[in-house]
C-alpha cells in the first residue's frame, strides 16, 4: 500500500467488518472494535497508524479517543510499525523452566537486534511475551496466528530461513493452522 | 485408567467435525435437555452434580446460575470465559482446538439453562487459529439445526459468537472481560453488582469457563447425582490439568478429582515423573497465582495425610502450608530450578499485565519485579527479603480486582518456602563492569 | 433512612449514601480521605484505594464482618452497619502503604509545583505517609504536554484517579484526551496532542487532585499562598458564573470554580469565565474566600533544595493548616520578598 493511498478497508475486509458489527445488539456495535482492529492491523501492513485508528472510529461512529485507549491497552495492537514477520517468544515460567532464555539470546544473536528492534533488512521484529497457553509444549514462539512449539536453536534457525524465503507479512488472521 | 468425561474421543480422528462428533454421541444433551426439560431441570442438575467453576475460583456453577436475574425484563447473556492466560494453564484451548463442538454442544444446553438467546465466546486474542476451528463448529451446527431460529423444533433460539480479545490477562477477570466485550479497554468493574444482575451491557450475564461449560454436557448425559459420584467430597468429576515444567510428559490431563498428587507426578498415566532422573524440588500446583509447594508439602500435607488432587486437600493449611488447585495450571520444578528466577518471571507478567487503575497493584507489582530484578542481576540488598513479603502484604486484599492477591501470593510463599534461597541471592553480590575495571588496574 | 456507626459515631442517613459520604456528615477526623472519589463526577471512585476501612459489621440483618478493606467511597451502608476507620490500625497500615505506593514514582517536585499549598496529595503523606523512602528504583518520567493553549499535562505526577476523564466525558460532547496504555505505564494523554478545546474544558483543572492538570495562564505566577482567594460572580450566559478570584494587588491572577471542604466543586464554570475576565472588575466580588488547606512541604524529600527558603515556606504553611485565612502577606514580614498590598474588596 503506497503511503498517500486513502486509509480505507477493501471491499471484502469492508464486508467482514460490517459482518462482526452485526453479531451485537442495536446501539452496541462498539463491541466489534477489537475484531475489528485486528481486520484493521492485518489490512494495513500490521500495524495501526492514528489515520487507520481515526477510520476504524468512524466505521464505527465512536470517538477517535476511546479507539486509541483501547489500541494502547491490549499487547497484540502495534502502534508502531513492525518487521514483516513479528516473533513473539514466551519468557514466562514454563517456557523459561525449559530454555526460553536461550531461544532468545539465539535471535538476539542471529538477527543481530535487541528485544524491541527490528532486523536491518525490515523482515523480522522481536518482541518478548507472556505465557501464551502452551507451556506444556515449551519453548515456545508466535509469529501470526501459527504457534511454533517444543522449540530447539536448530527449530529456530529453521524457521527463520522458511519465514525469510516465504517473504510473507505475518498477521494473526491468516496463515491458519489447518485441521489436525 | 481413570474415567474420561471430557476428552474420551479426544484421539478420534475428525472428531474436529460435526459428524464424527454426532456420530460419538455429540449433541445428545442439547436434545435431552430442550426436549425433556425445562430450563430450571437443567439449572437443578448442575446443582446436583457439584460441578464449580474450573476457571479458578472454584465457583459452584448451580449456584452461580441461581443468582442469574431472571425477573428482568432484560434479555440474558451467557459469556463463555476462554481468555485462559493464567501462567501454566492450556487445558482450554486443548479442549477448543481438539473438542470444538463439546464447547459448542456445552453453550447450547448452558444457555437454554439460562434463557440466554444470544451467547459468545470471549477467546483471548492469540488464540486466533482457534477461532475459525470454533467458528467451523458452528457454522455446522447452525447447518444441522442445533444453533439458530427453533432448535431442533422447539421454541428455543439461540445465536453464538466467537469474540476475540487483543492480548491482556486482565480480561479473564469476568467483568474486565465484559468491558473488553464492549469494545473497551480491559479495566475490572467494582462490585457490586455483580453481573449476574448487570453484565454484558449492564444485562443479567453468567460468565463460565471454557471447562465449566463443557462439563454441563456430561453432566447432562449421565445426571447430576451420577456425576457427584466421582471425585471426593465437594471436589466432584474430572478435572484437567494442564502440566508443564521439568516433567517426563508435560500436557493436558483429565483427572478424577481426588487422585494423590503423587500419583499424578510421577505415574506414567499422567505427568511421568520428573525428568532427566532429577528429584523434585517444588510445584505450583493452580496456575501462577497460588501459594508455590516444596516437594515434602505437595506430598503430605502439614499434619502428614497424603495430598490428592482436591480443592479441599490442596487448600489444606491455609497459606502457611497449603496451596490451590485454582485454574489446574501445575508447574513443576526440579532441583536446578532458581526459584527466585521463577518467581521473578512471574512478578514480571503481574507487572506487564495490571490494567493500573488501582494504585496498589498499578505501582505495587512494578516495585515487586524490580526488586527480584536487582536480586536476580545479584545487586540485591539484604533487606530486599523482608521489603519483597511487605510490599506484597500492602497490595494484598487492597485493591479492586483479585489480580492484586494473585501477585501477591507467590511471592509470599515463595520467600516462605525457600527464604534461604533468596537471602543467598541477596548476598551474592555480582561486581558492575565498572568495578570490575577499578579491581583489574588495583 | 439507615443508622451507621462510623468510628463510634453514629448518624442516620439515608439508604443508598456511601459510607465516605456518611462519614463526611459526621465531619471531622473521621472522614477517610479521598483522591478519586468525586461527589458529582458519576462512575468516580474506587481506584486510589486511600479511602479503604473497614465493616467490621454488615448489617442488622447481616453481622457479619466483610472479609476485607473496602472503598469507603464506592461501598453503600446498610442499616446497623458498624464501621472503622481510624480507630482501625489495620486501616492506618493498609492507608500508609497505599499512600506509599501513590509516592514511589511521584518526583516530589513539590517546591517547583503550581498545585504546592494546595494537593490533596501533599496532604494525604504529610498525615500518613512513611517518613522514608523505601523505594530506591528510578522514578517513571514523561514528557511534559500542553493540552490545549491553557492547560499543561504533567504526567509524572499524575495518580490516575481518572477525574478529569470524567469531568470531559461528562460536561463535553467531544472528549479527546484519555487514558493511554496500561498498568503503570499509563498516562493521561491527547493524542497525536489534540488540543481539548471545548467551553468547559478548564475543569478538569479544578478536578485534578494533584498538580498534573494545571492552569498555564497561572503558572509560576505565584506560589498560592501568596495569593488571595475571593469568592466572586457575573452574569454568565454558560455557566453559573460563582468562581473564586485568586489575587494579589489588584490583579487576579488565576479564576477557579468554589471548592468545597473535601475540594470538590459542585457547580463547574466555563472557560470564559475562567481564562476571559482576569479584571477585577468584570467580577461582583463577594468577600475573602475561606480555604480549609493543610498542605505541607515535606522537608524530608527535599535535600537539595535551599532550606531557609524551605522552612518560611513550610511555616507559612502551618499557618494555612491552622485552618485560619492567611495573613496578608505585606504584615508577614517572613516573606517580604512577596510584595502587594491587601486589598481585600473591590466593586465592579
Ligand atoms: C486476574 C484474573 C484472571 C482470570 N483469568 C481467567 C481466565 O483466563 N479464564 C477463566 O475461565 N477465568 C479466569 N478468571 C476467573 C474469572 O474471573 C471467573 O471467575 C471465571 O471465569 C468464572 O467461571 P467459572 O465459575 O466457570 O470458573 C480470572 C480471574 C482473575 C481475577
Ligand atoms: S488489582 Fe490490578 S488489575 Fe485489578 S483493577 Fe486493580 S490495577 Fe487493575
Ligand atoms: S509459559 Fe510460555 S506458553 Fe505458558
Ligand atoms: S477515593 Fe475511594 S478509592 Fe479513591
Amino acid at each position: 500500500m503506497s503511503e498517500n493511498k486513502k486509509i480505507e478497508f477493501s471491499i471484502e475486509a469492508l464486508a467482514t467488518a460490517k459482518k462482526i458489527m452485526a453479531r451485537y445488539p442495536e446501539g452496541k456495535q462498539k463491541s466489534a472494535l477489537i475484531p475489528i482492529l485486528h481486520l484493521a492491523q492485518t489490512e494495513f501492513n500490521g500495524w495501526l497508524s492514528a489515520e487507520v485508528m481515526d477510520y476504524v472510529a468512524s466505521l464505527l461512529s465512536i470517538k477517535p479517543i476511546e479507539v486509541y485507549e483501547v489500541v494502547t491497552f491490549y499487547s497484540m495492537f502495534n502502534s508502531k510499525p513492525v518487521g514483516k514477520c513479528l516473533i513473539e517468544v514466551c519468557q514466562t515460567s514454563s517456557c523459561w523452566l525449559r530454555g526460553s532464555d536461550e531461544i532468545v539470546a539465539h535471535i538476539k544473536n542471529k538477527l543481530n537486534i535487541n528485544v524491541g528492534e527490528t532486523s536491518a533488512d525490515g523482515m523480522f521484529t522481536l518482541k518478548t511475551v507472556e505465557c501464551l497457553g502452551s507451556c506444556g509444549t515449551a519453548p515456545m514462539l508466535q509469529c501470526g496466528a501459527d504457534f511454533h512449539e517444543n522449540l530447539t536453536v536448530e527449530k529456530v534457525d529453521e524457521l527463520l530461513e522458511k519465514l525469510r524465503n516465504k517473504n510473507e507479512r505475518s498477521s494473526y488472521l491468516k496463515s491458519m493452522i489447518t485441521d489436525r | 485408567m481413570g474415567k474420561k468425561l471430557l476428552l474420551e474421543h479426544i484421539n478420534e480422528p475428525g472428531i474436529q467435525s460435526f459428524e464424527v462428533y454426532r456420530k460419538k454421541g455429540g449433541y445428545a444433551s442439547v436434545e435431552k435437555a430442550l426436549k425433556s426439560m425445562k430450563p430450571d431441570e437443567v439449572t437443578e442438575e448442575v446443582k446436583r452434580s457439584g460441578l464449580r467453576g474450573r476457571g479458578g475460583a472454584g465457583f459452584p456453577t448451580g449456584m452461580k446460575w441461581t443468582f442469574l436475574d431472571r425477573r428482568s425484563e432484560k434479555p440474558r447473556y451467557l459469556v463463555c470465559n476462554a481468555d485462559e492466560s493464567e501462567p501454566g494453564t492450556f487445558k482450554d484451548r486443548y479442549l477448543m482446538e481438539h473438542l470444538p463442538h463439546l464447547l459448542v454442544e456445552g453453550m447450547i444446553t448452558s444457555s437454554y439453562a439460562l434463557g440466554a438467546k444470544t451467547s459468545y465466546i470471549y477467546i483471548r486474542g492469540e488464540y486466533m487459529y482457534i477461532v475459525r476451528i470454533l467458528e467451523k463448529a458452528i457454522e455446522e451446527a447452525y447447518a444441522n439445526g442445533f444453533l439458530g431460529k427453533n432448535i431442533l423444533g422447539t421454541d428455543y433460539s439461540l445465536d453464538l459468537y466467537v469474540h476475540p480479545g487483543a492480548g491482556a490477562y486482565i480480561c479473564g477477570e469476568e467483568t474486565a472481560l465484559l468491558e473488553s466485550l464492549e469494545g473497551k479497554r480491559g479495566n475490572p468493574r467494582l462490585k457490586p453488582p455483580f453481573p449476574a444482575i448487570a453484565g454484558l451491557y449492564a444485562c443479567p450475564t453468567v460468565v463460565n469457563n471454557v471447562e465449566t461449560i463443557a462439563a454441563v454436557v456430561p453432566i447432562i448425559n449421565i445426571g447430576g447425582d451420577e456425576y457427584a459420584k466421582i471425585g471426593v467430597g465437594k471436589s466432584t468429576g474430572t478435572k484437567l490439568i494442564s502440566a508443564s515444567g521439568h516433567i517426563n510428559k508435560p500436557g493436558v490431563y483429565e483427572i478424577e478429582l481426588g487422585i494423590p498428587v503423587e500419583e499424578f507426578i510421577f505415574s506414567d498415566e499422567y505427568c511421568g515423573g520428573i525428568w532427566k532422573d532429577r528429584r523434585l524440588k517444588a510445584v505450583v500446583a493452580g496456575g501462577s497465582s497460588v501459594p508455590i509447594l516444596p516437594a515434602d508439602l505437595i506430598f503430605t500435607t502439614a499434619k502428614g495425610e497424603p495430598r490428592l488432587m482436591t480443592y479441599e486437600s490442596l487448600a489444606d493449611g491455609g497459606f502457611a502450608t497449603g496451596t490451590m488447585l485454582g485454574s489446574g495450571g501445575f508447574i513443576v520444578m526440579d532441583e536446578t530450578a532458581s526459584i527466585v528466577e521463577n518467581l521473578y518471571t512471574f512478578s514480571r507478567f503481574y507487572h506487564h499485565e495490571s490494567c493500573g487503575q488501582c494504585s496498589p497493584c498499578r505501582e505495587g507489582t512494578g516495585w515487586l519485579e524490580k526488586i527480584l530484578h536487582r536480586l536476580r542481576e545479584g545487586h540485591g540488598k539484604k533487606e530486599d527479603v523482608d521489603l519483597l513479603v511487605s510490599v506484597a502484604k500492602n497490595i494484598e486484599g487492597k485493591t479492586i480486582c483479585p489480580l492484586g492477591e494473585a501477585a501477591a501470593w507467590p511471592v509470599a510463599s515463595a520467600v516462605k518456602h525457600f527464604r534461604k534461597e533468596f537471602e543467598e541471592a541477596a548476598a551474592r553480590l555480582q561486581l558492575s563492569a565498572v568495578q570490575k575495571a577499578e579491581l583489574a588496574t588495583h | 433512612m439507615a443508622k451507621v456507626t462510623i468510628d463510634g459515631i453514629t448518624v442516620e442517613v439515608p439508604d443508598g449514601t456511601t459510607i465516605l459520604n456518611a462519614a463526611r456528615q459526621i465531619g471531622g477526623e473521621i472522614v477517610p480521605p479521598a483522591m478519586c472519589y468525586y461527589t458529582s463526577l458519576k462512575d468516580s471512585g474506587g481506584k486510589c484505594r486511600v479511602c479503604l476501612v473497614k465493616v467490621t459489621q454488615g448489617s442488622a440483618k447481616d453481622p457479619r464482618p466483610m472479609p476485607k478493606l473496602v472503598a469507603s467511597c464506592r461501598t453503600t451502608v446498610a442499616d446497623g452497619m458498624v464501621i472503622e476507620n481510624i480507630s482501625s490500625p489495620e486501616v492506618l497500615e493498609a492507608r500508609k502503604g497505599v499512600v506509599e505506593f501513590l509516592l514511589i514514582n511521584h518526583p516530589l517536585d513539590c517546591p517547583i509545583c503550581d498545585q504546592a499549598g494546595e494537593c490533596d496529595l501533599q496532604d494525604l503523606s504529610y498525615e500518613h505517609g512513611l517518613a522514608d523512602t523505601r523505594y530506591e528504583f528510578e522514578r517513571r518520567t514523561f514528557e511534559k504536554i500542553d493540552i490545549g493553549d491553557k492547560i499543561k499535562l504533567h504526567m509524572t505526577r499524575c495518580i490516575l484517579c481518572y477525574r478529569c476523564v470524567l469531568v470531559a466525558n461528562q460536561l463535553t460532547e467531544q472528549r479527546v484526551h484519555g487514558v493511554l496504555d496500561r498498568g503503570d505505564r499509563a498516562e493521561i494523554s491527547t493524542y497525536i496532542e489534540k488540543a481539548v478545546d471545548n467551553d468547559f474544558s478548564g475543569n478538569m483543572i479544578d478536578v485534578c487532585p494533584v498538580g498534573a492538570l494545571t492552569d498555564r495562564t497561572f503558572r509560576f505566577k505565584s506560589r498560592v499562598w501568596f495569593t488571595k482567594p475571593m469568592d466572586a460572580h457575573r452574569n454568565c450566559t454558560k455557566c453559573c458564573g460563582k468562581v473564586v478570584l485568586w489575587t494579589k494587588g489588584n490583579d487576579v491572577l488565576r479564576v477557579t470554580a468554589r471548592k468545597d471542604r473535601y475540594g470538590e466543586v459542585s457547580e463547574f464554570i466555563c472557560n470564559e469565565c475562567r481564562y476571559e475576565h482576569k479584571n477585577l472588575a468584570d467580577w461582583v466580588v463577594e468577600g475573602p474566600r475561606h480555604i480549609n488547606r493543610h498542605s505541607v512541604i515535606s522537608q524530608n524529600h527535599y535535600e537539595k533544595i535551599d532550606l531557609l527558603k524551605l522552612k518560611k515556606e513550610v511555616e507559612r504553611q502551618l499557618v494555612f493548616q491552622k485552618g485560619k485565612q492567611l495573613p496578608p502577606a505585606n504584615q508577614s514580614t517572613t516573606y517580604s520578598t512577596e510584595n502587594g498590598n491587601s486589598q481585600t474588596q473591590t466593586h465592579a
